[in-house]
């Protein structure tokens, strides 16, 4: 059905190049194009986290493991625009429990660009300005508190920072060695190929989790949070890179034979060309659906580790470290909100997978 | 009348892709004459494997818009294989026992992890009675295939492409059917090779008295398995006559052009070959009136770009559809 | 002295392939693909390939453009004016020069065209490759090619899957002649294509030779197609060679079997033509695959059906019968063109 296919494209303007026809495909995939807007969302909350959060991340409170405050726009049937009330911790003197009242006899108005708690905004510029917030007498705690009083919600943002970004440092990371290793071992071939590819089926059979636990378990307990970062994202790409040198590898063997590349090998072009003009351009979109697909086992990587407090330790935030909270089942069952951070990690490993299958399709535009 | 086995009606299937739909067979008509091979001779694209693919209803991702595929069982009793669940069991009843067909690769007809003699007993057992080994050595037997007895015990990736072949067609002749749709049988082999399998596809089709539906791009060999030929372009009929007729005296103009721009083995040329000017147009932008028009050397100004023509059939039997040959 | 109007000698060229030859691999043994080929090709003449697949045609071709990297023989080639190069013994470097003056055209239409090159730019590849042309020069020379193949200059900004296999063909065509080349090597260049347009890319082809005297080595499996085109042809089986000649010669008195059992297997377009008894004979003939690797023998002794004792044991020589018909088999049998 070849020339059907070929009508099919000849009809589009013809002189679209391919990645115009990728776009105009990728366009087609309904949830891959709502993924990459949520993505986009997520990314620009981790940029302003600071600034959407009310209270800053380790901003302890009274009010220890509060639920969720409830924002009203009504006050006695009348319209006020959003408010909330404020809660009062009361002891029942029978059974010793903690019970939150809430006091409805007086609105409290959220107030919007208010100074809050200071920051320094992308590590060095110094502000206070906050999107939101109540005046210091009252609590908003859209996502509740935690055991000393913090506001889940604003560590929820920040913790956007780490998580979403030890995705990306990871893949860079995964990105450059698969490249050189699986680069090399497809385009030199014979002894080299075969070293590496052995390596590579070593690396592969080791066992994810405990050698992501071996490898944290090593990370001495006197570096900083931001060397302890670093060492995380270096060892989730050390186990990653298989994946992609492979598909590097692959990809390059067989376009190696592809009768353009013949047709430039016959043109004289030398062997940088033929690397830098038709070899690149041709997995560049391989590699791009590869790292998009990358990017959530990091993530998740990354949970994991930290949920096991192997990875990063509190006081840094991440998803995995507020997840800590949520180890054991009772938590789970009274405070249900500390389970807000899974949900956040299954949202974006969701988002990043129909990503790559949108793109994964488009990518291959003459197919039907 | 004579004697039909399958008669296709208005034919038209219907493809979607992400530009709209698509008609690639567009109100076909052909008759299938019982014990005889209909060549269907035709560019890529032209619709003609899809249109056998009606035959057995795996046309699939293609839909039949409209139209009948009628098999005429006997004389009695005429089934409608396009009214059928393609995936009903009234279908898969009349595939293979009643109408077989061989493909251009036989390769992947076969499952590579099973012997041949396994997958041909395992379709004589689906579909008729008799599955014994010795049965599906009588069957490759049959078909002239080399050894028979260690070829049974072999797995496809060791036969040759014309072996393979030969296997495709024991699997497909081992009910008996009325009919045999051979889609390009010949394409992917060399000619030394191509020249057995005519030579076997003919022998069959006497001995057993079947319809062959031949479909093939290449017209030495039309000329040489078929006892009627009909020429597609673009979804449809353009030409259809006895063999002799449609070589000797070809009426459509595309016809002849075909005919002439293959350069024969038997002939020495001086100048160029004759041609046809053009490609063949893109199916979601087919001309108006003729669709051959804009190719053709020989239209009518105000007539073949206005007037779709019908087919009309001539005094010796041919069916043209041509302005050139209207009455 | 007929070195003179040689363009292209080809001498001994030999290329085993190693089969299996795994990890865990047991019996890995040599196939020879290619079999101390002969032949020289005229300038501004086209020369035949012929064979069925497997039979090393391909091979050779890729040799003579060094894709492949012959293991023996000599692949000389006429450098303007100068001596005859041997290609089989230049490095990388020093072929590059040399590339601009041997192109290639290519059987698949779909997969010799880079998807994300515009047209002008996989044309303008191999000048590109030049050392020292400039831009201006490029683009003239490009634009100029486009129109020698028929395709019209807005082509050129568009990408190969705006157009149908007949019109990439013509590009692929523009891309090995837009360097002015001496000799073009074209492998299976119109299989790919349908009746209608593969007239066209043929005439077109002739045509381009009677303007620019560019020497074709036409690589085909199709007899009817080889004898419009060429002038000369030489027959291939297994790697060997079987028959050289004249392309009359060939078809009308052809010498060794194969070639006669090869003619008598294309079928031409004409009903009822097939009756003659001897190409009954061939077809009815069911061959048993031969042994991968016949080390002695003619290589064609299993499947001949003139075949005598000697065939078994002795492989013939390819003998010269006649000024540049060259034929190698043991007897001189009166056999049946086309």
């Amino acid at each position: 059905m070849s020339t059907l296919q070929t009508a099919t494209i000849a009809a589009d303007d013809v002189s679209w190049s391919q990645w115009r026809l990728i776009r105009a495909k990728f366009r087609s995939h309904k949830l891959a194009l709502v993924s990459i807007w949520l993505l986009g969302a997520f990314y620009l909350v981790a940029l302003f986290a600071e600034f959407l959060a009310p209270y800053g991340p380790w901003q302890p409170s009274a009010y220890a493991f509060a639920p969720p405050t409830r924002v009203h726009f009504f006050f006695r049937g009348k319209f006020v625009g959003p408010i909330v009330y404020r809660i009062k911790i009361e002891s029942n003197p029978k059974t010793f429990e903690r019970n939150f009242v809430v006091d409805e006899n007086q609105p409290v108005p959220i107030h919007w660009f208010v100074q809050g708690a200071p920051y320094q905004w992308l590590g060095f510029i110094p502000s206070s300005l906050r999107l939101f917030g109540v005046e210091k007498s009252a609590q908003i705690n859209l996502m509740g508190t935690d055991i000393l009083g913090r506001d889940c919600f604003s560590r929820n943002l920040i913790a956007t920072q780490i998580s979403l970004t030890v995705g990306l440092i990871g893949v860079f990371i995964t990105f450059v060695l698969g490249c050189l290793i699986g680069g090399a071992s497809g385009y030199y071939g014979g002894v080299v190929d075969n070293v590496v590819q052995r390596f590579m089926e070593f690396v592969t059979c080791l066992p994810t989790i405990p050698m992501w636990m071996a490898l944290g378990a090593a990370i001495p307990a006197s570096w900083s949070n931001l060397k302890v970062y670093f060492a995380i994202t270096i060892i989730l790409a050390l186990r990653s890179w298989t994946g992609l040198s492979r598909q590097v590898r692959s990809k390059l063997l067989e376009m190696r034979e592809e009768d353009y590349i013949i047709a430039a090998r016959v043109a004289g072009t030398r062997d940088w060309g033929i690397i830098l003009h038709h070899l690149l351009p041709g997995f560049a979109s391989y590699l791009i659906v590869n790292l998009t697909v990358e990017i959530p086992r990091m993530i998740l990587g990354e949970t994991t580790l930290s949920f096991f407090g192997l990875g990063l330790r509190p006081p840094t935030v991440s998803w995995g470290v507020l997840l800590q909270d949520a180890q054991n089942l009772a938590a789970i069952s009274i405070y249900p909100w500390l389970m807000f951070p899974a949900l956040m990690v299954v949202v974006c490993v969701l988002a990043f997978n129909f990503l790559g299958d949108g793109l994964r399709d488009a990518m291959d535009p003459y197919k039907e | 009348m004579s004697d039909l086995v399958v008669d296709i009606r208005n034919l038209t299937v219907s493809f979607n892709t992400r530009r709209g739909d698509v008609t690639v067979v567009d109100a076909l008509s052909l008759p299938i004459e019982r014990g005889r091979v209909l060549g269907v001779v035709g560019e890529s694209g032209c619709g003609k494997s899809v249109m056998s693919r009606c035959l057995l209803r795996i046309e699939a991702p293609g839909k039949i818009v409209s139209g009948n595929v009628t098999y005429f069982k006997d004389s009695r009793q005429a089934l409608h294989l396009e009214s059928m669940d393609a995936t009903g069991t009234t279908i898969r009843r009349i595939r293979w026992k009643e109408i077989a067909m061989i493909f251009q690769e036989p390769m992947s007809s076969f499952g590579p992890q099973h012997t041949i003699g396994f997958q041909i007993g395992e379709a004589m057992r689906l579909h008729c009675a008799d599955s014994s080994v010795a049965a599906v050595v009588e069957a490759l037997k049959a078909v002239g295939m080399p050894r028979p007895d260690e070829v049974v015990r072999q797995y496809p990736h060791q036969l040759s492409g014309g072996m393979r072949q030969r296997a495709m067609i024991a699997m497909a002749l081992s009910c008996r059917p009325s009919v045999l749709v051979a889609d390009e049988p010949t394409t992917a082999l060399d000619v030394s090779t191509e020249a057995q399998i005519l030579e076997l596809i003919r022998s069959k089709q006497k001995a057993l008295g079947m319809s062959v539906l031949f479909i093939s791009h290449n017209l030495g060999v039309i000329a040489h398995i078929a006892h009627d030929v009909a020429v597609m372009y673009l979804g449809q009929v353009v030409e259809r006559s006895p063999v002799k007729t449609l070589f000797d005296n070809p009426k459509h103009p595309y016809t002849r052009a075909l005919l002439q721009s293959i350069p024969r083995v038997d002939r020495e040329y001086s100048g160029p070959l004759v041609t046809l000017s053009g490609n063949p147009p893109s199916p979601f932008a087919l001309p108006t009136g003729c669709r051959f028009h804009p190719r053709c050397s020989e239209r009518i100004a105000g007539v073949c770009d206005r007037e779709v023509p019908v087919a009309e059939t001539l005094a010796d039997g041919t069916e043209v559809r041509c302005h050139r040959w209207r009455k | 002295m007929s070195e003179q109007r040689n363009l292209l000698v080809v001498r001994d060229l030999s290329k085993s392939y190693r089969l299996g030859g795994g990890f865990f691999a047991s019996g890995s043994g040599t196939v020879r693909a290619v079999d101390r080929v002969t032949f020289s090709i005229d300038r501004g003449r086209t020369f035949g390939l012929v064979g069925e697949s497997g039979s090393g045609k391909t091979t050779i071709g890729r040799m003579i453009l060094r894709v492949v990297e012959p293991d023996h023989g000599a692949i000389l080639f006429a450098d303007a004016g100068s001596e005859m190069i041997d290609l089989g013994a230049l490095k990388p470097k020093q072929m590059r020069p040399l590339r601009r003056k041997i192109q290639m055209i290519f059987q698949d239409p779909y997969s010799s065209l880079d998807p994300r090159m515009t047209v002008a730019r996989i044309i303008a590849e191999p000048l590109r490759a030049v050392h020292g042309i400039a831009r201006s020069e490029i683009d003239d020379r490009v634009a100029e090619v486009t129109e020698l193949v028929g395709l019209r200059r807005e082509y050129l900004g568009r990408y190969p899957h705006a157009f149908s296999g007949g019109q990439r063909q013509r590009i692929g065509i523009a891309r090995a002649l837009v360097t002015r080349p001496e000799l073009v090597v074209a492998d299976e260049a119109v299989s790919a294509l349908d009746v209608s347009v593969q007239a066209q890319i043929l005439n077109l082809m002739l045509d381009l030779q009677q303007k620019l005297g560019i020497t074709y080595l036409f690589i085909a499996h199709d007899l009817g197609v080889v004898r419009y085109l060429c002038d000369s042809v030489a027959v291939l089986y297994r790697g060997r060679i079987a028959e050289i000649g004249g392309k009359y010669d060939i078809y009308r008195t052809p010498r060794h079997p194969y070639t006669e059992s090869l003619l008598a297997a294309a079928p031409p377009p004409q009903p009822g033509i097939d009756a003659a008894p001897h190409q009954r004979e061939h077809v009815a003939q069911d061959h048993a695959p031969d042994p991968e690797t016949t080390a002695v023998g003619c290589p064609y002794h299993s499947r001949c059906l003139y075949r005598q004792e000697i065939c078994a044991y002795q492989e013939p020589a390819l003998r010269t019968i006649a000024p540049g018909r060259l034929v190698a088999c043991h007897f001189d049998l009166q056999l049946h063109g086309a």
